[in-house]
């Protein structure tokens, strides 16, 4: 890290707050110029520019999520690179990683560049782009990794669909491998979901709806453990939704196989019962499942089965989710409620909670260079500044995203982000995004 | 003030015998030389048919003309929906002519809710999806309460549902209303054309049960089954499922065959109905009249005596 010994821009600091990152727990006042933390001592000839009252608030790593659908290019009716990052700011992000389903696919280098720019052109927060892993997301050809993987993409996925042909996943594998890169698969066998609107179960058969059955993650889930296990290349499952789909990663890590998972904040505090009120706010891929997938997905982040919490903040325009359920697209926005849903919904130390909003999806995304570093001297300044015990209810029309498809009004929420600081400075201030 | 019919469930078994005591009188005015009474004069009833069907929406506007409201027909294949327009602006867009109530089939579960959550007009279900068709329920309970003779109720009825229930609103919105009275409900169905998660009794074996049964209710079968391969063929559905001219002669002969059409003859039904002393199926299309003036009038009406309006004469 380039850190210059002396400072000579603003200074900043953040005194009172509870520090809290890999090393623990710790009362600490944090110290902020040119981009980086530096030592309180460098600055202590000279009063801090702007100090920040953190007291009674957590300061940690700033938080990275590995699932965001920004949208653009392609639907920017329902959001752009820029409303979502301000959407992501506000919920304590400084880095998120950018699904590839836009139109067109961010299947080749110049789409991935133009997502990369207009992140940096917004300026609130990092937009990291993912590669599909077939062109068009069509399941037939590869995209060409290596390019991508130059043009700095270290995730690779279909999302929205995952690879079904299993002949071309362990293809894919294979040639990856040794590209420094991860797979992340969409688990979902099409062919035993087809016209699926909700989880497959007492509430599907209730109200006569084409049922998701948790089989279907469930058989991609174990294909591509065994892909891995015979490839050697890492597999990171997004959003994994079922009690059985957490004990098979579970058995896998157990097995030493390089495998990530992330849970999303719906499928640890939802369940397909709200589907009762027909609304497809509730509609969602995979779907809401039952409280005991919910409680098995909890667990499986408490023991650290699942590694991150990721939003699949998937933005919709109200006129799609106001259809009925079988015509509505799937897909909730989330990047502005996770903190509040997980600290509500989780029976885990703070410090976990963080490292899954943080540090491990950090890690997973190979962003571990610039986010989720330990609040020590050297460190880039992205950070995140929240009061842990605020109790407070989403309001949709105040939500920075464009669209305001929550599942959560209603549901408690606790813990509130107070700041964001990007690279050194704030993206959000009070609440409120400074840009 | 008007309210909405959307499922059995939410009308409740106080619901359902009220409805059914209504269509009583209904159907005493569907005997007269002239059965048209003025009950609902100066209310609109405006059918919005999202599928197919024409014997519910004749049903009800016949229903709704015998009791004097005035009727229209929102026909969906000369709609503005074909030219993208949401279900949601064309229900507002109804609703803003003054419209008194919707009679809305749709082929998506939960449609009927939403129109409810976006009109004050009254909302009666005609069908949505594979969910519910909660007039059907109604006229199939008011059949076999007629044809039984079982005004108080069904305590101890044995009814049999055969066929494909996992793809049926009339299987749910009928096993519903015969439970609410009070009847012991059979699913008879291969797994396959079973929703996943079965709370009625079920069986594949109708052979087992067709002796002691009150009612047999056949569902039709549909072709589309096949290519999806929740049965192989029509033969063997028949063979295992259908009320063969064998399995006619074991059903006591007291017992009901209805079907709510329209009937795929040689499939589900492999025997002439005319020989069966107990089919009522053309009972239930009659019956349908009487139930749907009965729920039109429950929820248009504001006088709750239903006699007052209906014995005052037709003027000329």
């Amino acid at each position: 890290m380039n850190q210059s010994p002396t400072t000579t821009g603003p200074t900043i600091a953040i005194v009172g707050g509870t520090v809290i990152d890999r090393n623990g727990e710790r009362r600490a006042d944090v110290h902020v110029a040119d981009g980086h933390i530096v030592d309180g001592s460098t600055t202590e000839s000279g009063e801090p520019d702007t100090t920040i009252d953190a007291t009674g608030l957590v300061v940690c790593p700033g938080f990275v999520d590995l699932h965001t659908h920004l949208r653009e290019p392609g639907r920017e009716e329902a959001e752009t690179i820029e409303t979502g990052s301000r959407a992501a700011a506000l919920g304590g992000y400084t880095a998120v990683v950018a699904m590839p389903n836009t139109d067109p696919t961010q299947d080749c280098v110049s789409v991935v560049e133009f997502v990369r720019r207009q992140g940096i052109a917004a300026g609130l927060c990092d937009v990291h782009p993912s590669g599909s892993i077939t062109v068009g997301r069509q399941g037939t050809q590869l995209t060409p990794f290596a390019e991508l993987a130059a043009a700095g993409v270290t995730l690779f996925t279909d999302d929205g669909n995952g690879v079904q042909n299993p002949q071309l996943m362990r293809r894919a594998f294979e040639y990856s491998k040794s590209l420094g890169v991860t797979l992340a698969q969409h688990c979902e066998v099409e062919a035993l979901t087809g016209g699926a609107v909700m989880h497959e179960g007492d509430c599907c058969s209730h109200l006569g709806l084409p049922g998701w059955p948790s089989l279907a993650e469930e058989l991609m889930v174990h294909r591509d453990i065994e892909l891995v296990r015979l490839t050697g290349a890492p597999a990171h499952f997004l959003h994994l939704s079922t009690a059985g789909s957490v004990d098979l990663v579970r058995g896998a890590k157990a097995d030493g196989l390089p495998i990530t998972a992330e849970a999303t904040p719906h499928h640890i505090s939802l369940t397909d019962e709200l589907l009762r009120s027909y609304s497809a706010i509730y509609k969602v891929n995979p779907p809401l499942r039952t409280m005991d997938d919910v409680e098995a997905v909890r667990a499986g982040l408490a023991d650290g089965t699942i590694d991150a919490i990721a939003t699949d903040h998937a933005p919709h325009v109200s006129e799609s989710k106001e259809r009925p359920l079988d015509q509505a697209p799937p897909g909730m926005v989330g990047l502005e409620t996770a903190l509040g849903v997980a600290l509500a919904h989780l029976d885990m130390p703070l410090v976990d909670v963080i490292a899954a909003l943080s540090w491990k999806p950090a890690s997973i995304a190979r962003l571990g260079d610039r986010h989720g570093r330990d609040i020590e001297a050297g460190s880039p300044a992205n950070l995140t500044i929240f009061d842990p015990n605020e109790d407070w209810e989403v309001v949709p029309a105040l939500l920075a995203s464009k669209s305001h498809n929550t599942p959560f009004v209603g549901v408690p929420l606790r813990g509130k982000v107070r700041h964001t600081m990007l690279n050194g400075a704030f993206t959000v201030l009070d609440g409120k995004a400074t840009r | 003030m008007s309210r909405s019919l959307l499922s059995i469930d939410e009308l409740g078994a106080d619901g359902v015998m009220r409805i059914l005591d209504l269509a009583d009188t209904m159907a005493e005015v569907n005997r007269r030389p002239n059965p048209k009474v003025p009950a609902l004069r100066g209310k609109t009833v405006c059918s919005v048919f999202f599928e197919d069907s024409t014997r519910t929406r004749l049903s009800f506007e016949t229903a709704a003309k015998r009791l004097s409201a005035d009727t229209m027909t929102f026909a969906v294949s000369q709609s503005s929906l074909n030219k993208g327009e949401s279900l949601k602006d064309t229900i507002e867009t109804i609703a803003a002519m003054g419209i008194d109530a919707f009679v809305i089939r749709h082929g998506s579960t939960g449609a009927p809710w939403l129109v409810d959550d976006w009109t004050n007009a009254a909302v009666l279900n005609a069908g949505d999806g594979w969910h519910s068709h909660p007039t059907q329920g109604l006229l199939d309970a008011y059949t076999v309460r007629t044809c039984l003779n079982r005004p108080d109720g069904f305590d101890g009825l044995r009814v049999a549902i055969v066929g494909d229930i996992k793809h049926s609103r009339v299987a749910r919105s009928t096993t519903a209303a015969f439970k609410a009275l009070g009847a012991d409900v059979t699913w008879v169905a291969p797994t396959t054309l079973l929703p996943p998660v079965v709370h009625e009794h079920a069986t594949e074996r109708l052979d087992d049960i067709i002796e002691d049964l009150d009612v047999l209710y056949l569902l039709r079968m549909q072709n589309e089954r096949m290519t999806e391969a929740l049965v192989p063929n029509l033969r063997e559905y028949t063979t295992r499922f259908g009320l063969t001219p064998e399995r006619a002669k074991r059903l006591s002969p007291q017992c009901l065959v209805m079907h709510p059409g329209p009937v795929n003859r040689g499939v589900e039904l492999a025997v002439d109905p005319s020989e069966l002393p107990g089919a009522v199926i053309n009972q239930q299309v009659t019956n349908g009249i009487s139930v749907r003036m009965a729920v039109l009038f429950d929820c248009l009406s504001a006088n709750p005596d239903p006699t007052s309006d209906l014995e005052r004469p037709e003027l000329p």
